[in-house]
């Protein structure tokens, strides 16, 4: 048992914090989280400045995902918790850690309908993890360790910690515990070594096998082990758009994403596969198309650290519970006692091969020298492969998942599963607080940026420099591409026309803003940014009417594919 | 499929809430809920009746299972499990014999009779909510003006 020490509550979280690791918090204060915004002046966590507390969540989940710590947001109560649910339940859909907390009215105040209070743990329950309110200021230590605890384990998630303003400020005295237990709460499970074994069979003896990366692959940073299991069986790779980047996309096993948006090879090769090892994927819509059409003639193989994961949109014929790190660990393990390490191409991967080589020679793409196709391989032949990418939501997105091609593993991240605009940017301030040291790069659409641009002041006062790589269609592009395939060309509330002037913007921020017109200002823009100590925005005007494609319908399958005529 | 669940979970307050919220969330339906304190204070039994297929009620267990403050879900086979619920009636009393009639009804489901007054009788009863559904049936005929259930409670049989 650790010694007592007596201290406020708002000191306890700021001290449970240091004991965690926290270095930054990203946040915006008001009157109910003011007990703890004047710790910052006595503890050795540093306060990043946010304009909107949407993007300070964003900030959170973007060095949450990176580091695979939690990411730390404040907010005050009220408008201020209000402001980061869009940002908690963002985390939520694509399983990354944070730790919210927020400011709430004194206990004795809660349900009077007090000035600036909201019932913040009711309206975010659907959206968390877990949720924690301490009514007494000793609770806090035990609740930031547990709350650290449940963010970043098993399947990552955010936390809410929501803190009346007299338990702030109260004294008590206060054990920092190392122990504790949370009886209903078994985040890992030990992967069925049976199960592994009846894996590796059906792979084998599948005539047509297929390895399907999710995000689960890169939550676990499995990357080296989903490596060895793809060369030691020879068995091509797809990924979910969440997955990207699970497995080097130059890797001559490597189909790229499926999915509405995914690569034409990866699509008719998953429907034409007779066998799937899944693993880390939940399985979207996005991905799969139609459920039934997915799983028909297809036997089924899923790794996930959810139980509740396995059966619920797709029947399964092996599951194995447990972190994939360790699951793919066993696997690749048993294929090298067995001495399993296939050599000879057969039919299947030269058929998967010369699929991929059709598909780079005849996919047809804009002409123009700004076409998106263009823009992101360029980006890609500048950036280091250890540069760290983050994406808005749109047809800039897709765009970034068809022709960007992710090298080093876990270098790609973008809000997947809400979809959440103006996600990139401060995600991307975020994961360059996490890793200073690799050039970060957001690859956005005006009207996503336009949503959180104003974090363009926290990058230049606190010293952040990230990149926002803007294809600028001068409009909500993605719905306007919906709009000219399902809605006979009529355009309502896409244009975005040429407002701001992203180059000016940048600059009114202190930022650097370069408009890049051709394949060679291009160069040149990432090149200096690169080396700019201070965030650059690159403007690149596009054509609005460029689509993305190929593209799978909703609620169709992903062997009817939309292709460029 | 009627499915019996049954959850132990943590006494505190706001769970009631996180559970009922899962299945609005989830798009599962609640048949019927009783919660009650256990043995040990620090826990709470919530008995949730509901109506999925075999799928459906597999993930609506494994979904409840996830939350954190569940200790234990399990789905129940009713004919391994002693279920019932507690029922009250009250049904109107318009004929002489009326009275007699109801307390015979009563009696035949192992009810018991309360508050007989000149127009109306309280009759409770503890069975299987078919057992209840079949006694409201045949009270229909006499005028039910009101009737309170409170779910099922369950346990299963030792051994099963
Ligand atoms: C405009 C737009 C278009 C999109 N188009 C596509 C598309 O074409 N194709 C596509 O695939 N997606 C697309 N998406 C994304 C889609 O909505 C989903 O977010 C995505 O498919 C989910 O991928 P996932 O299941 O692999 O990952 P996640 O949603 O991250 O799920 C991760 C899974 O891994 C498990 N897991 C987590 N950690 C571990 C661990 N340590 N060990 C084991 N398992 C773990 C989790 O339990 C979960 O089941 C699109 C999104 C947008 C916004
Ligand atoms: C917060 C939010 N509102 C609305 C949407 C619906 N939506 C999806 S993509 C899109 C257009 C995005 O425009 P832009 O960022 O310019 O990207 P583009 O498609 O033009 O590349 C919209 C409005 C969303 N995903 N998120
Ligand atoms: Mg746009």
């Amino acid at each position: 048992m650790n010694k007592m020490e007596t201290m406020t509550g708002a000191r306890a979280l700021m001290v449970a914090m240091e004991k965690e690791g926290v270095k930054e918090v990203f946040g915006l204060p008001g009157g109910a989280n003011l007990p703890m915004y004047d710790e910052f002046a006595r503890c050795n966590i540093r306060h990043i400045l946010v304009r909107h507390e949407q993007s300070a969540a964003h900030m959170a989940d973007g060095f949450g995902r990176v580091s695979r710590k939690p990411g730390v947001c404040f907010a005050t109560s009220g408008p201020g918790a209000t402001n980061i649910l869009t940002g908690i339940a963002t985390a939520q859909a694509d399983s990354s850690p944070m730790i919210a907390v927020t400011g709430q009215v004194p206990v004795a105040m809660i349900g009077k309908d007090a000035f600036q209070e909201s019932d913040i743990i009711g309206m975010a329950n659907p959206a968390v993890k877990y949720a924690f309110q301490p009514r007494s200021p000793d609770e806090i230590p035990m609740v930031v360790r547990k709350g650290f605890y449940i963010a970043e384990t098993g399947r990552p998630g955010p936390v809410l910690i929501d803190i009346p303003k007299d338990v702030q400020q109260k004294e008590a005295s206060m054990i920092f515990p190392d122990e504790f237990k949370i009886r209903g709460y078994h985040p890992w499970t030990t992967p069925d070594i049976a199960n592994v074994e009846r894996a590796i069979e059906m792979l084998l003896g599948a005539e047509r096998p297929i390895i399907l990366a999710g995000g689960g692959t890169i939550i676990s940073s499995a990357f080296a082990e989903l490596q060895s299991i793809a060369e030691l069986l020879m068995i091509p790779v797809v990924t979910t758009f969440k997955g990207k980047g699970a497995f080097p996309e130059n890797h001559p096993l490597s189909l790229g994403p499926i999915g509405m948006h995914g690569h034409a090879e990866a699509n008719k090769m998953m429907t034409e596969a007779d066998c799937v090892l899944a693993i880390g994927t939940r399985f979207s819509d996005r991905s799969v198309g139609t459920f039934e059409a997915f799983e028909k003639r297809l036997k089924i193989i899923h790794m996930d650290v959810d139980p509740a994961e396995i059966g619920k949109n797709q029947t399964t014929s092996v599951a194995v519970v447990g972190d994939v790190r360790a699951s793919l660990r066993i696997m690749v393990k048993m294929l090298m006692q067995k001495a399993v390490k296939r050599t000879e191409e057969n039919t299947w991967i030269k058929h998967v091969k010369e699929t991929k080589e059709y598909w780079k020679e005849n996919l047809k793409l804009h002409p123009g020298e700004m076409g998106a196709a263009k823009i992101l391989r360029k980006l890609r032949e500048v950036l280091p492969h250890k540069s760290i990418v983050t994406t808005e939501v749109g047809q800039h997105q897709m765009w970034a998942s068809l022709f960007y091609d992710v090298i080093q593993p876990g270098t790609f991240f973008s809000s997947t599963g809400l979809g959440t605009m103006g996600w990139g940017f401060p995600a991307a301030i975020g994961a360059k607080v996490a890793r200073p040291d690799v050039p970060v790069v957001d690859i956005a659409g005006d009207g996503s940026f336009s949503m959180t641009e104003n974090s363009l002041a926290t990058a230049v006062l606190e010293d952040i420099p990230v990149i926002v790589f803007l294809l600028n269609n001068f409009s909500l592009g993605m719905v306007a591409q919906w709009q000219r395939t399902f809605y006979n060309r009529r355009m309502i509330g896409v244009d975005q026309g040429k407002c701001p002037d992203y180059v000016k913007l940048a600059e009114s921020y202190g930022a650097q803003g370069i408009r890049a017109q051709s394949m060679d200002e291009l160069d040149k823009a990432i090149k200096t940014a690169l080396k700019s100590d201070v965030a650059t925005v690159i403007d690149i005007p596009i054509d609005p009417e460029e689509d993305v494609l190929p593209f799978v319908a909703p609620g169709t399958s992903l062997a009817d594919m939309i292709l460029p005529s | 499929m009627w499915a019996i669940l049954t959850l132990l979970v943590e006494n505190k307050p706001g769970i009631l809430f996180k559970v009922t919220h899962l299945f609005r969330s989830r798009n599962f339906n609640i048949d019927s809920i009783s919660v009650g304190v256990t043995d040990n204070p620090e826990y709470s039994r919530m008995t949730i009746t509901t109506y999925g297929d075999e799928k459906q009620v597999e993930q609506i267990v494994k979904q409840l299972d996830k939350m954190i403050d569940t200790i234990e879900v399990k789905h129940l086979d009713e004919h391994k499990t002693v279920y019932r619920e507690l029922s009250i009636f009250k049904i109107k009393l318009s004929n002489a014999n009326d009275s007699m009639e109801v307390n015979k009804l009563a009696n035949a489901y192992g009810g018991k009779i309360h508050d007989v007054r000149k127009d109306s009788i309280m009759v409770e009863l503890t069975a299987t909510p078919d057992q209840i559904r079949a006694f409201e049936e045949l009270a229909k005929p006499f005028g039910i003006i009101e009737v309170a259930r409170t779910g099922v409670a369950a346990l299963q049989r030792s051994g099963a």
